[in-house]
């Protein structure tokens, strides 16, 4: 029996999927023509599943008779298209997950029926709406631009038609092998490509030569398993690979080049400090590792999830963010997930819809996909997002990016794990479905226009409960002590998780016991599919019925798919037949050098043609609404950033909880007063100037913004995310070359180490226009630094927002002409200019200085200018205290750009401090030998005024300005 | 007496069971987290515990809607048990995801003959929602509420708008005097007879709740359900503004769990 249960809200103003639609329709003009309804449709087929039993799932668990009603019949019947009294429709459309797409819901439902007794039938769900006022090509624009994403999901249009909810079917085993010695060099391309390899020439030609010394053909498994392995994705090959630069730096040969520049730094202050050192494991594991106090470490990590997201923004956020934590949790012996911090990179939401190329979603929905996701997955994991951003350019566009980062704790003597010989191999967690296959290889390549048909498999859904058991489970083992090891199975799924942990040892895998969602998985598809929320651990034999009965209880599967045979290969078996046999020493050392050049020549630097005008509030207000600064509340609002009880600052300060914080302050311990600081620091809009300026820049505003609200400048560690274009273009990896030896530089002058970092290259976007002709949209370089920094006391921490009525206010730090790439430049549409630069030393110096005055309590307010400069800083400190402020520019000095520069220019290193005015000469004192002028004080008014001579050049109420800052993106 | 124990139901996606638990140890309590599983297949675990907690989080993922499979669970399987934890003069506290899946289990006396008076339902702004908010409370009889006249405590949800289902079953739920913590502001005029529609404006009431109800407690003042997260407010610096009031050391939250613990001294 196929049964269909809707769940039909009772009124129109508990329609919320209704609602939602007729928002989004709105935003586009369209809301006024049609009228909508909808229900949550539930389909069961059941053998024994009576008509009786139906009507109970539907009374007792599925409607609440409050807010909602059920229809249950069986599928095609006329009463399931009967529209609530409420609406006049003239169609009917459902949107339907596509088969084999994750479903949680269902899951659930599943599970729940047991709850009531009945034998629980397979269950689907999807949902329907009823129109009216439209005709039918309408509902079907509606739905594929605001309900369904082709990718995931599939828009019928009229009666659902099913006969049957069961998916896949049974697998014959076909052993495949691939005849690469019959291939020439055009036929490995072409093989690469069509095989969704996404392998170069030289390596394909390795490959093909170490099967011909076997004197064999590969099998397709293998074929795949060296693909991933090798993938940008997994080996970082282009950055990790040897280099032939030229930049205004000078010439330099890299055999490693990010060996040679971030990881040299690390290790350079690693010796430096000697038994000081702080770091614990540093680029080797899933996350980069410090000290944090006698019991536990920190772990912290940054992906990226760009590509998925680019074209299911939902489902590509949610398990963006379900990876992260998944590397959190396979650090070490595992780390407990305490926050998290997720940046995007979007174009402008409201670019027309008809300007867009073909194959790209509209902005808008991207971003609210990307935002949903991470919130869904977040929220329910119960890990609180506390730090974040959002970069706007229309470079975005075809390829949005996402970051998502998160911190753990560990304890001591869990920070390091190593499988022994003979340890099972053991999966939990989730079961292996085709969802996701060829995500590593996808990640590494350019999308196009077609990208949506061509790798549809590798977007997926997550489950976030499942991996919350998965976390639940996991913590009580490692304090057991059941595991030798544990990663996660993020891309290439077992096949990178279980050839990473054999490196060393070698690895036997039984491809037919790993649980599978449905029937009909080959033994390649179960190896490479990179289905979520699974992790794979080392078990020693004695601990497995331990672990089992553990995971029992918990309600995770958990099953040993191997052993880690002590033979130094990867042998695949499948029901006893070998499918796949290769060394280890070819899969992890066997890939082919290949020399890049790389080409870095800065523009010009163009007079930046000031304007002289006589007040520059206008420029102010437009400045704090353009998109980059404009406050991000509909985001921050809608993640929970106080779960697990740890938020000392929150993402929103001041009085009314609305003035944007520096970074958020986190306890991680309940127990212990030590805090953690996490910010970032980003700027894309100055790479296209230098990107040794811009890495700098972002390296300094991290710390800085770390710095602002108390964290100790002596013990900051950073991450590195590098999404570039294409690096096989010379121009390319050179601007990412120069960024890397600025982030060496840096990481040096300020004694900060990186701990952790991820790139994710190829970031174009390919469609042909409208004229037939190619065209390729290139990312800007965006070099996310993301900044853990940490303070003794958490009661020591500062927020941004001004708290009295007289105290003093200090610019630290020295201003000079650099509006090359500000906000000022961007909002007037000028060009040229200088982009600001770091003196390092003077940094180092300063911050050390703002440390001293914010922990000796000198501090009652303190601001990092960034985007806007001075003037921003100040409006934004203002309004979050409910307070004015009268300044004068007077005692700033520059060097030119006269009273826009003072204003406006975003020169590194600087806080706007109010000063708690019986401790002043305090803060002198702790401010001694760095740039610091007294700027005017905070008042009792509601008006922000900036004078220069005795001109007024800024003139505002803080209720204007605040209004300038919270609409633009007040979704 | 000395410490009360405390039984901390968890459930696959409960996220705020750590910090509850912390909370009520903070509190003079001995806090147990117990997967719900175990609970069921040894109902008798009650027993040994003065205090039930049901904590936030997203119990089964909110599949279907929030708190619904929990709830139907509990209320299958171990309703009469939890009926007699309850009239043995013992504490039941649901917060948040715990609220939701207490409405289903029958024991915060919401059913009538015509089923459910009440209901958690989608906030009106129709997405999640995490901020702070200012709370009356008028205890009456409710044992976790005593000595409570205003409190600030951040809620942090997507399905918190308590739908009462028609103006008689409001009126008999007032006039019980089970409505013992309402959402309000500055500016809220003084109290008048409740009505279906709030009578303080968003945010101030952040998902349009009816009377502006943010908790509820049963007939008995033992078991209390609330939105709010009163275990996000045990220290000082949780608030958010504290580095504007220079508050240090507790915070208001804690009062319930001490209230909690103190009911068995």
């Amino acid at each position: 029996m196929l049964w269909e249960i809707d769940v039909v809200p009772l009124r129109a103003e508990l329609d919320q999927p209704a609602r939602r639609l007729l928002r989004d329709a709105a935003h586009y003009g369209m809301a006024e023509s049609f009228v909508v309804a909808s229900a949550r449709v539930f389909l069961l087929e059941g053998h024994h599943l009576s008509a009786s039993d139906a009507q109970r799932i539907a009374n007792e668990l599925l409607a609440d008779r409050v807010v909602e009603r059920a229809v249950v019949a069986q599928v095609g019947e006329g009463v399931l298209s009967a529209p609530p009294e409420w609406i006049d429709a003239s169609h009917l459309a459902h949107v339907l997950p596509k088969p084999g797409v994750m479903d949680p819901v269902a899951l659930s439902t599943q599970t729940a029926i047991v709850d009531l007794g009945i034998e629980p039938p397979l269950v689907r769900t999807c949902h329907k709406y009823w129109f009216g006022g439209i005709e039918s090509e309408t509902v079907a624009d509606l739905g594929n631009r605001f309900l369904a994403n082709d990718a995931i999901e599939q828009l019928v249009v009229g009666p659902l038609v099913v006969d049957h909810l069961d998916v896949g079917r049974p697998y014959t085993f076909d052993l495949k092998t691939v005849d690469l010695d019959a291939l020439d060099d055009d036929g490995l391309v072409q093989l690469s490509r069509e095989g969704q390899l996404y392998l170069q020439l030289a390596e394909m030609q390795t490959i093909q030569r170490y099967f011909r010394e076997l004197g064999r053909k590969p099998t397709d498994v293998e074929l795949e398993t060296l693909a991933q392995t090798w993938s940008e994705h997994c080996s970082h090959k282009t950055l990790a690979g040897r280099i032939h630069y030229q930049g205004p730096d000078g010439e330099r040969q890299f055999d490693n080049m990010l060996k040679e520049t971030i990881f040299a730094a690390t290790q350079q202050l690693r010796q430096k400090w000697g038994p000081g050192d702080w770091c614990v494991s540093v680029f080797s594991d899933n996350a980069g590792v410090v000290t944090f106090n006698d019991a536990n470490h920190v772990a912290f990590k940054v992906e990226t999830h760009n590509h998925p997201s680019a074209l299911e923004p939902y489902g590509g956020a949610n398990t963006g963010l379900g990876g992260v934590i998944r590397d959190i949790l396979g650090t070490g012996l595992g780390a407990e997930p305490v926050c998290s911090t997720d940046v995007f990179c979007f174009a402008p939401p409201d670019m027309p819809a008809d300007s867009l190329p073909p194959g790209v979603l509209q902005p808008r929905r991207v971003m609210q996909g990307v935002v949903e996701g991470v919130r869904d997955y977040g929220n329910r994991m119960g890990i609180p997002t506390v730090n974040g951003a959002v970069y706007f350019d229309e470079r975005y566009l075809g390829n949005p990016l996402v970051y998502c980062g998160n911190v753990g704790v560990l304890p001591c003597d869990k920070a390091f794990g190593a499988p022994q010989p003979g340890d099972h191999i053991v999966a939990i967690g989730g079961r292996t479905g085709r969802d996701g296959i060829h995500g590593a290889t996808f990640s590494s390549a350019e999308l196009t226009s077609e990208s949506e048909e061509l790798s549809g498999g590798a977007v997926q859904i997550g489950n976030a409960i499942e991996e919350k058991m998965v976390q639940d489970v996991l913590l009580q083992a490692r304090d057991r002590g059941l595991f030798t090891a544990v990663t996660d199975c993020g891309a290439g799924g077992f096949s990178s998780a279980v050839g990473e942990m054999g490196e060393e040892i070698g690895a036997e895998v039984w491809l037919e016991r790993a649980p599978l969602k449905y029937e009909g998985l080959s033994y390649t598809e179960i190896w490479i599919s990179e289905a979520q929320e699974r992790m794979v651990l080392s078990v020693p034999d004695a601990n497995w019925p331990e672990l089992q009965a553990m995971c029992d209880a918990e309600g995770v599967e958990a099953t040993i798919i191997g052993t880690f045979a002590p033979t130094g290969r990867l042998v695949l078996k499948y029901h006893g037949e070998v499918v796949g046999d290769l060394a280890m020493a070819m899969l992890h050392d066997g890939r082919p050098p290949v020399v890049r050049q790389a080409q870095y020549a800065p523009p010009e630097v163009k007079p930046f043609d000031v304007p002289d005008l006589a007040d520059y509030t206008h420029d102010l207000l437009s400045i704090l609404g353009s998109l980059n600064v404009a406050s991000k509340h509909w985001i921050i609002r809608q993640y929970d950033h106080e779960v697990k009880s740890g938020s000392v600052v929150k993402p929103l300060v001041g009085k009314l909880s609305d003035g944007p914080s520096d970074a958020a302050v986190v306890r991680p311990v309940l127990t212990s007063e030590r805090a953690l600081v996490v910010a970032c620091g980003m700027n894309p809009r100055y790479g296209d100037f230098d990107t040794y300026h811009m890495a700098a820049s972002a390296i300094d505003e991290a710390v800085r913004n770390c710095v602002a609200v108390g964290a100790d400048p002596t013990k900051i560690a950073i991450l590195d995310n590098f999404c570039w274009g294409d690096c096989e273009k010379p121009e390319t990896l050179g601007s990412l070359v120069r960024a890397a030896i600025a982030c060496h530089d840096m990481s040096v002058a300020l004694e900060t180490p990186f701990i952790s970092g991820k790139d994710s290259l190829n970031n174009e976007f390919s469609y042909v226009d409208a004229d037939g002709a190619r065209q390729t949209i290139v990312i800007p370089p965006s070099l996310l630094i993301s900044a853990m920094g940490q303070m003794d006391r958490a009661d020591q921490a500062v927020t941004m927002d001004l708290k009295h009525p007289g105290n003093p206010l200090y610019l630290v730090g020295s201003t000079k002409n650099e509006l090359g790439g500000s906000h000022f430049a961007m909002v007037n549409q000028l060009s040229g200019g200088r982009v600001p630069q770091v003196d390092s030393v003077v940094a180092r110096r300063t911050f050390a200085a703002m440390h001293t005055a914010i922990s000796s309590g000198t501090v009652a307010a303190c601001h990092d200018l960034c985007e806007g400069g001075l003037a921003c800083a100040a409006a934004e400190m203002a309004f979050a205290g409910g307070l004015g402020a009268d300044l004068t520019l007077n005692g700033i000095e520059v060097d030119s750009g006269g009273v826009v520069a003072k204003l406006f220019s975003e020169s590194n290193t600087r806080f706007l401090v109010e000063v708690r005015a019986e401790r002043a000469d305090d803060f002198e004192q702790s401010l001694a030998g760095v740039a610091r002028v007294p700027i005017g004080q905070v008042s009792a008014g509601d008006r922000l005024v900036i004078t220069s001579e005795s001109t007024r050049v800024i003139d505002a109420g803080i209720d204007e300005l605040r209004h300038a800052w919270l609409t633009p993106l007040d979704w | 007496m000395s410490s009360p124990s405390v039984l901390v139901l968890r459930a696959p996606g409960t996220n705020c069971d750590k910090e509850t638990a912390f909370a009520f140890e903070q509190s003079g309590g001995e806090a147990q987290l117990v997967h719900v599983d175990e609970l069921l297949s040894s109902s008798e675990l009650l027993a040994n515990h003065q205090i039930m907690c049901l904590p936030g989080g997203f119990s089964y993922g909110d599949d279907i809607a929030s708190g619904r499979i929990l709830g139907n669970k509990l209320r299958k399987q171990l309703a009469e048990k939890l009926m007699e934890f309850r009239d043995a003069g013992k504490l039941v506290l649901g917060v948040c995801n715990g609220f939701q899946v207490l409405m289903k289990t029958g024991l915060l006396d919401v059913d009538d003959e015509e089923g459910p008076q009440a209901t958690l339902a989608w906030n009106n702004s129709g997405r999640y929602e995490a901020r702070w908010v200012k709370l009356r409370s008028r205890p009456g009889n409710c044992v976790l509420l005593q000595g409570i006249d205003s409190i600030e405590l951040p809620v942090a949800h997507a399905e918190g708008k308590f739908l009462v289902r028609d103006q008689s079953a409001l009126n008999q739920l007032a006039a019980s005097g089970r409505l013992v913590l309402q959402y309000t502001s500055a500016h809220a005029s003084p109290a008048h007879s409740p009505t279906l529609k709030p009578a303080i404006e968003y945010p101030a009431n952040p998902n349009g709740a009816s009377a502006d109800i943010a908790g509820i407690c049963d007939a008995s003042g033992r078991v209390l359900g609330l939105m709010p997260h009163p275990e996000r407010f045990i220290f000082a610096h949780q608030h958010p503004t504290w580095t504007r009031l220079g508050t240090t050391g507790v915070g208001d939250g804690l009062k319930l769990f001490r209230n909690a613990v103190a009911y068995f001294r």
